[in-house]
């Protein structure tokens, strides 16, 4: 969490904003990131910084994979899963790896 | 006095690289400035990782300059066995954490001059779970499967054997004392492990080592020319 802090501070100087009233992550499945853990160390860092009073927003993304035997793009909650079509353990990860910060709502605000 | 305060969204799209991918990456810079070829070699406790590293240390004294590095909970003994065979070996105590950690390895090169190296091994903690999420900055990942561990492991184990470069089945030499159904084995490593490259050895025999030694030759030929046509090109 310190790193995405890292990352909003360092933006919100380019900004020259003062304030941090919003932050949204994009989270895949597979990033292995527990909820409850990530609002917590979000509402415990973010007091006496530009972000206190902030919200977190969380986009979560599901796992997709793409099977490339047999072209199919299918979901799934593991790190690996065979194709339900064809059966075949090849199944590339498209989509769930993501742990990205997307965006931030700034203000100049005392 | 003043208006609403004007309030405003800025894009970022940026990946947060957590504290292990972030030192993973200086080492990955490190490895390539030096020219070295790295890997990270994990199994369960006991499938012999470090009885294939007494081997091939030996066995490829003349050919490669190898350094280790070695990971284990408690005490040096596999840094002691593996001394004395022509490379230098540093031994990462972790003192509790079961797997090891990029900064682990990036405070272990402190210990020897990487530069004049081919290859830098570094033997995991015996571990299959946790090693799977932690990148050391290597090239190769390594993962050892003893014919001993049961036909089913790659199943059990699916993020280690999914991001292996090398599957090494080893202790060929006792696979028919132990009743090990190779063709369900090596069918199994093929599902669990579709991109590896797998080999079947035997350190105490040396059956399969040959093949070993030739992809570490080779991958050492292909990193090495690597940096020649980067340094060549503009």
């Amino acid at each position: 969490m310190q790193s995405v802090f890292e990352i909003a501070f360092a933006r919100l100087r380019q900004e020259k904003a003062t304030r941090l009233h919003r932050l949204r992550l994009r989270i895949g499945a597979l990033a292995g990131v527990v909820p409850e853990a990530l609002e917590f160390a979000f509402d415990a860092l973010k007091e006496h910084t530009p972000a206190a009073g902030a919200s977190l927003d969380v986009e979560y993304v599901p796992v997709r994979f793409y099977c490339s035997t047999c072209a199919l793009e299918f979901g799934g909650d593991d790190v690996a899963e065979l194709c339900p079509r064809c059966g075949s353990p090849n199944a590339d990860v498209r989509q769930g790896r993501e742990l990205d910060v997307v965006s931030l709502e700034v203000s100049r605000e005392e | 006095m003043a208006s609403a305060p004007d309030r405003w969204i800025v894009e970022v799209d940026k990946a947060i690289l957590g504290h292990n991918a972030r030192f993973a990456e200086r080492n990955r810079v490190r490895f390539k400035e030096a020219n070295v070829l790295v890997l990270n070699i994990v199994s369960s406790p006991g499938s012999g990782k470090t009885t294939l590293l007494e081997r091939t240390l030996t066995d490829l004294r003349d050919q490669l300059r190898i350094g280790v590095h070695v990971g284990d909970v408690r005490t040096d003994n596999d840094a002691r066995r593996l001394s004395g065979k022509g490379a230098p070996v540093v031994q990462i105590v972790t003192g509790g954490t079961c797997h090891l950690e990029a900064s682990m390895v990036a405070q272990a090169l402190e210990k020897f001059e990487l530069d004049g190296l081919d290859l830098l091994i570094v033997e995991n903690v015996g571990n299959l779970v946790c090693t799977a999420s932690f990148d050391l900055g290597e090239d190769l990942r390594v993962v050892l499967l003893s014919v001993t561990e049961g036909e089913d492991k790659p199943q059990k184990y699916p993020a280690i054997f999914r991001n292996a470069h090398v599957v090494l089945i080893s202790k060929m030499d006792i696979a028919e004392a132990v009743n090990a159904d190779m063709e369900l084995l090596r069918a199994n490593v093929q599902a669990a492990a579709p991109q590896a490259a797998v080999l079947e050895v035997s350190a105490r025999s040396g059956a399969g080592m040959k093949e070993w030694y030739n992809l570490l030759l080779t991958a050492r030929r292909a990193s090495a020319n690597r940096e020649v046509s980067r340094e060549g090109g503009t």
